[in-house]
């Protein structure tokens, strides 16, 4: 099994836990669909499997180890506003080179335009940021995509864009994946599976 | 019907441009025309839904209304409320009163501010403000929380709240849905449709188009700084072949629920226009007509701009 959550917990505080004795498994190849009201904790769930949070009890296996505390992580997140993902200091080239350095053919493959590695954030559109978003992320040593409403405030020929591609490099890959979202149609038409969060956590309790 | 006619508009923009000036090299500076002959009209009772690629210039289209562009900006052309023109006077008498804006990004709540006190703003009621949230399924406790401790969804449904608590006559959504589940993003919207039955206007920037048909009454698409074209909503529901402009068709095969198939390119930048048409590099209809000027033009019950629409 790829990835594993097993009994996982976690609250912001003690009093009121926001995911309650969650276990799930994606396989290889698989597109998992993540669906629940807001506010139920999909973000939450999103940053512990990518490694950013710790569950308060539970455990996450990768490749039945637990996630790696340094170094590249497997599991790679993005997320859902591109803006905020990036260091703003930063030109847009040092962004995507501090993952890995994609070659030109790449880069065309996504739709990413040579010029604009050399401009800052703040000179670009949020379609053209989520593609470096998603540029970054997709090096050699990523396994496994979240994708946390990657698409919500883009337009739907670019929603369209970039579902493509990442779906073409995830099978191409053979790579698991989480998608976060709002959207049943987009739901039914980029999931192998789909999972109701609030069911999951219920079942926990 | 009759009685729309007799009153002018709520909300009626007419050739508006919107031009940033930018330093270019050193002390040069340069005129970047972003938003280019756009005409929209919204009357009372009416839902308009303005969609489009992003950076088509839907939220400046907003912003100028309410009169908070940049300081480095400049417009021409005339906008309109209820038959007066919009003053910067005029604009700062009515915003947050009679034109009420949900802005677009949940980082314009005050993060110092508990999220309660924020929706009473300066003219609401306590009493107001937990009808809303009752409303909105947001449990009385939120109003004693800061922003950061909200989810995105429930950050989205408090700003949702800032704009529907006041009597506003002209509301402009930028955006209020996205981040929000299904069930709250139709209540939202029948929210909104009740509001604009009440005899007010109501102008939603969204990119969820289906959200847009199921309450809106005409809908506005908007492709590099211009509006492309004008449909009634029956002509989205109806399917392709109703619609009028080559872009709009490209929007609708790119839906989930249809194809989920894009057309190549990007939209040009501002400052990179094509002459003529701005969708033309990316239309297989192109012609060399296309390159010369395009006016908006009526066409079964809508408006396109495009010279090969039928």
């Amino acid at each position: 099994m790829l990835l594993e959550v097993k009994n996982v917990s976690f609250g912001y505080s003690y009093k009121e836990p926001i995911l309650k004795n969650v276990s799930f498994s994606v396989d290889k190849g698989e597109r998992v669909g993540l669906v629940g009201p807001s506010g139920y904790g999909k973000s939450t769930l999103s940053k512990l499997l990518a490694g950013y949070l710790v569950p308060t009890e539970g455990e996450i296996l990768f490749e039945e180890k637990p996630l790696p505390t340094t170094g590249y992580c497997p599991i790679q997140l993005i997320y859902q506003h591109p803006e905020k993902a990036v260091n703003i200091r930063w030109k847009m080239r040092q962004i995507l080179e501090e993952s890995w350095t994609p070659d030109d053919a790449f880069l065309q493959k996504i739709g990413i335009e040579k010029q604009w590695l050399d401009r800052w954030p703040n000179e670009l559109s949020g379609g053209e940021m989520q593609r470096f978003c998603i540029a970054r992320i997709l090096g050699p040593k990523t396994k496994f995509l979240l994708a946390d409403e990657i698409s919500t405030m883009l337009d739907v020929i670019t929603q369209a864009q970039i579902w493509q591609l990442v779906l073409s490099i995830v099978k191409e890959r053979d790579m698991g994946m989480i998608v976060v979202t709002h959207s049943e149609a987009l739901a039914q038409k980029v999931c192998t599976r789909i999972i109701d969060l609030p069911t999951l956590n219920a079942a926990g309790r | 019907m009759s009685q729309k006619k007799e009153k002018p508009p709520v909300l009626e923009v007419t050739d508006l441009s919107i031009c940033f000036r930018m330093y270019d090299r050193g002390l040069n500076q340069k005129e970047l025309k972003v938003i280019s002959s756009l005409n929209i009209a919204i009357h009372a009772g009416e839902i308009l839904a303005v969609v489009g690629s992003s950076g088509s210039g839907k939220s400046l289209l907003a912003h100028a209304v309410l009169g908070i562009l940049p300081h480095n900006s400049s417009y021409s052309g005339s906008m309109k409320y209820c038959g007066q023109e919009l003053t910067p006077h005029l604009q700062k008498k009515l915003r947050g009163k009679e034109i009420a804006l949900v802005p677009q990004s949940v980082g314009y709540l005050d993060p110092m501010m508990r999220v309660g006190k924020q929706v009473i703003g300066i003219h609401g009621t306590e009493r107001q403000q937990q009808e809303v949230f009752q409303r909105f399924n947001l449990s009385p406790e939120t109003a004693q929380k800061y922003p950061f401790q909200l989810s995105g969804g429930m950050a989205r449904r408090v700003l949702v709240s800032t704009a529907v608590i006041t009597d506003a006559h002209l509301i402009i959504a930028d955006e209020p849905t996205p981040g929000l589940n299904p069930e709250v993003a139709e209540e939202t919207m029948r929210y909104f449709r009740e509001i604009a039955d009440a005899g007010n206007a109501v102008m939603l920037i969204t990119h969820d188009i289906d959200l847009a048909l199921s309450i809106a009454d005409k809908i506005a698409v908007f492709y590099a700084g211009t509006t492309v074209e004008i449909a009634p909503v029956q002509d989205f529901l109806e399917g392709k072949e109703r619609l009028r402009h080559p872009y709009t068709k490209a929007l609708w095969d790119a839906l989930p629920q249809n194809d989920f198939v894009p057309i190549s390119g990007l939209q040009p930048y501002a400052g990179s226009l094509p002459s003529g048409c701005p969708f033309a590099p990316r239309c297989q209809y192109r012609t060399d007509d296309c390159s010369g000027e395009v006016e908006m033009r009526k066409m079964r019950g809508g408006e396109v701009r495009c010279k090969h629409a039928t």
